[in-house]
């Protein structure tokens, strides 16, 4: 992973550049000190690590403020980290950069249920949220699988999805307003109520932005009304591609399931080996998952039996009580954790059209096969956003870059059959490269003209989602000027 | 003028010396817009892709509105944000206005269904983002931008929708002769719980409205749960259908229609809390949607409202154009310089 050299007059200020940053926002609140600054040398992308600069961590909008004064004044690179679960590298520093971590702005501002809206500190974790109007009846949609951790000004800058965003929609469609501080301390407030602002719809490019527009430090985000309840069935099946083509007539049935779950053979003996949920024998299974009252959701698993019955399921397994729901979902949300217990890993987030399912799973096992690399799958199928883990031993020479060549591939088939590279974890360092795949000069030209208005010296996450030779001109612009 | 390619329309923005005013169909036109030569979309027409298995929907920027709605009928489908409708709208025109509709509350506005886009900017570039998956982080999200952007940014030449499927059943429950504010109390309680609804608004004749929509079992269960919760405002009436809601999505529409001399039409948009306030200090003709969060009013073409904080409003009929509040200097600052990056010359700036 090929990252811009340091600039060495940023290097040699350091000591001056922390005294100030010491100046504005106490002491304690900015780290310098090598080792402690070492936990912030990556994000969950821990293939690639640099420690920072310095690592500032301000408590309200107004030192966030400062910081970014200072650094703007100085012309130092700032990378905004809310908890560092990027897995694309979103805030991944740079040797001669200022890591801006949210982790101390945790605060809930305003609650109003009648509005149904939450106000909080863009740290504040994505569980966490749902956490304070749980008792209310209330709950934030879009949930991440690191939504223990994660913070929602991660979750902003990358316009994070998770398995229930098929009914519910990704961040962007949960995002009422932000507080965002720019890279010159300006304070500015995007949004409105239902989001709505008079002029451009500026709220909706930052998220999404990966951090290089803006410093998000506060959001007002839509909460719901929980759901009467939800259950989940589990469906088996004796090949992907029938798995995939059962996705499909679901969604053409017209019934709107909150979540539909793929899961491959690779994916299910791992789990099976790691949490034992009892998953049938088979090629491929899909969790699906409905809401309402007992006799609503009797209604749609009624229909979703009576559709799955076309394609001859190995199994269907309908859960009939909370302890089956969990041990449904158990292979599911430990899939991760299996498939690391079986080595190292790398995965993939590519979006494709749901209709393209069948043929893409077969050619990914095809492409797997002739790299020699095993690939496991499991993805939200309902949305088409796939989640290919390729496994790999990362202390044996050349497999990363074995595996990498192979991710690459996969994510440029996605791009062929109209998907993108990446539905929901962001382009960060991991993709930047392959930007090229899905956009033409022009494109990437037309998205770097809106960073230019936000934060002209590009000092923002600046070496992040463009290819290194596209945004070059404009990011050396600074340094020579300097 | 009216090109009949992307390709045209790209020449013909190069080669322009004086602004220009890019339109579809012209029906969505506010005080103040449509001042340059037209440049109309109309010839940029047709679906390009529909696959209703993936709930997506391609077509290029000047196919008419009913073009679209009527092929989505064909195979059970719908755009899930009802855009409001006159003879000659198109798909185009409906995204650069964000034109959004009742069930905006409930499956979000014409932005949130918006999942890609092609457009001309105003150096005459062209430009894709987004994509035809729904879901899509890959680079600025510039989908979101053109909504709504009113031919400001460049000239859309193609859209990509997310659908979807048309529900089965459906129910209005109908409480009459509400007040404003309890009628938003009961549009509230109504939003709050689990009853998943899909539209919640008030009428000119006073008539609060609250929409089901599912499968036939789920919504009659609902519908009677609902009508017990919203028994403490008043009678509640519920019919099969939803066809108050058919003249709600038209209301801003039909009010501008219906103004005469020196009457203004104003859509205010605001935290349901604060509308109850907002519809007492409006001098005419009022509705609701959104639960409570949009108001339509008619009003003394002078007239202008006194805002609640965060609140915003636009005169969109009658008057000259006025947008409220004024907008603070570093979000204004923003908003002209991506302007100024997508249209360098100010070809577009009369646009909207």
């Amino acid at each position: 992973m090929q990252m811009p050299t340091p600039d060495a007059a940023i290097l040699a200020r350091r000591a001056a550049i922390v005294a100030r940053l010491r100046a504005v926002i106490g002491a304690g609140d900015v780290i310098d000190d090598p080792v402690e600054a070492r936990a912030y040398e990556c994000d969950a992308l821990s293939a690639y690590r640099c420690p920072p600069l310095a690592v500032a961590l301000p408590t309200t909008t107004a030192e966030v403020a400062a910081v970014l004064r200072v650094c703007h004044e100085e012309r130092v690179p700032v990378v905004p980290r809310g908890a560092g679960t990027s897995l694309a590298g979103g805030s991944m520093p740079t040797a001669d950069a200022v890591v801006l971590g949210l982790a101390r702005m945790n605060a809930v501002l305003e609650v109003d249920y009648g509005d149904r809206l939450i106000r909080v500190q863009a740290g504040r974790t994505n569980l966490s949220v749902s956490g304070a109007v749980d008792e209310a009846g209330f709950f934030y949609a879009p949930d991440p699988s690191s939504q223990l951790a994660c913070a929602i000004g991660g979750n902003i800058g990358m316009n994070s999805g998770g398995a229930h965003c098929l009914k519910y929609g990704v961040t962007t469609n949960n995002l009422l307003g932000v507080t965002v501080v720019l890279m010159d301390g300006a304070v500015v407030e995007l949004g409105g109520p239902m989001g709505e602002a008079p002029g451009l719809d500026l709220l909706g490019v930052v998220c999404g932005a990966e951090g290089q527009l803006g410093v998000v430090t506060e959001a007002v985000l839509r909460i719901l009304p929980k759901p009467a309840g939800a259950r989940p069935v589990l469906i088996g099946f004796d090949s992907s591609e029938t798995a995939g083509a059962c996705v499909a007539a679901i969604i053409r049935a017209g019934i709107l399931p909150v979540a539909i779950e793929f899961m491959d053979r690779p994916c299910i003996t791992a789990t099976e080996n790691f949490a034992a949920p009892g998953y049938p024998d088979c090629e491929a299974l899909l969790i699906v998952e409905v809401e309402g009252t007992p006799p609503e959701i009797d209604e749609q698993l009624a229909l979703i039996r009576a559709l799955a019955q076309g394609f001859s399921p190995v199994e269907f397994r309908e859960s009939r009580s909370e302890e089956e729901s969990r041990r449904i979902w158990l292979g599911r949300k430990s899939a991760f954790g299996a498939m690391g217990q079986m080595g190292d890993y790398m995965c993939l987030d590519g979006t494709i059209p749901v209709s393209a399912l069948p043929q893409v799973l077969g050619r990914i096992a095809e492409m797997s096969e002739e790299a020699g690399l095993l690939v496991a799958n499991v993805f939200h199928a309902g949305d088409g956003n796939m989640h290919p883990l390729i496994l790999f031993d990362a202390n044996r020479p050349g497999d990363l870059e074995r595996v990498e060549a192979l991710g690459a591939d996969i994510l440029r088939l996605c791009v062929e059959v109209g998907g993108c590279l990446t539905g929901e974890h962001g382009v960060g360092v991991e993709k930047r490269d392959l930007m090229g795949a899905q956009f033409s000069d022009a494109d990437m030209e037309a998205q770097m003209r809106v960073k230019d208005v936000f934060d002209p010296h590009w000092l923002l996450n600046a070496a992040k989602v463009f290819p290194l030779h596209v945004s070059a001109s404009r990011r050396e612009a600074r340094r020579n000027a300097a | 003028m009216r090109p009949e390619t992307e390709a045209e329309l790209a020449a013909i923005i190069r080669g322009a010396t004086a602004p220009l005013s890019p339109v579809g169909g012209g029906t969505r036109l506010r005080p103040g817009e449509g001042q340059g030569a037209r440049l109309s979309t109309a010839g940029l027409r047709g679906i390009t892709l529909y696959e209703p298995a993936a709930m997506t929907l391609v077509a290029r920027a000047g196919t008419p509105l009913a073009e679209v709605q009527a092929a989505l009928a064909a195979e059970g489908q719908r755009l899930a944000f009802e855009p409001d409708e006159a003879e000659g709208s198109t798909i185009g025109g409906v995204i650069a206005a964000n034109a959004s509709g009742p069930r905006r509350v409930k499956d979000g506005a014409a932005r949130d269904s918006l999942i890609g886009v092609r457009f001309v900017d105003g150096s005459g570039a062209v430009i894709a983002n987004g994509g035809r998956v729904m879901k899509n982080v890959t680079g600025y999200d510039l989908v979101k931008l053109m909504a709504g952007s009113r031919g400001t940014l460049g000239v859309l030449t193609e859209v990509s929708l997310k659908t979807q499927p048309v529900s089965p059943a459906s129910a209005t429950l109908t409480l009459a002769g509400l007040a404003a504010d309890r009628s938003v109390a009961a549009m509230t309680a109504a939003l709050t719980g689990p009853w998943d609804v899909s539209g919640a608004g008030r009428l000119p004749s006073g008539e609060t409205v609250l929409r089901l929509e599912g499968l036939a079992g789920s919504v009659a269960i609902r519908a009677e749960s609902l009508a017990a919760r919203l028994a403490v405002f008043g009678p509640v009436e519920t019919t099969e259908g939803d066809a108050a809601f058919a003249d709600l999505r038209q209301i801003g529409r039909d009010m501008a229609a219906a103004a005469g001399p020196g009457r203004a039409v104003w859509r205010i948009v605001c935290r349901p809390s604060q509308a109850a306030a907002l519809v007492a200090q409006l001098p005419g003709p009022t509705a609701l949607d959104w639960g409570g969060a949009l108001i339509w009013a008619e009003t003394p073409a002078e007239w202008v409202p006194d805002l609640p904080p965060g609140a915003i409003a636009a005169r969109v009929h009658g008057g000259p154009g006025l947008s409220l509040p004024p907008m603070a200097p570093a979000l204004a600052a923003l908003n002209d310089g991506v302007r100024g990056r997508f249209d360098p010359r100010g070809i577009l700036a009369g646009a909207g």
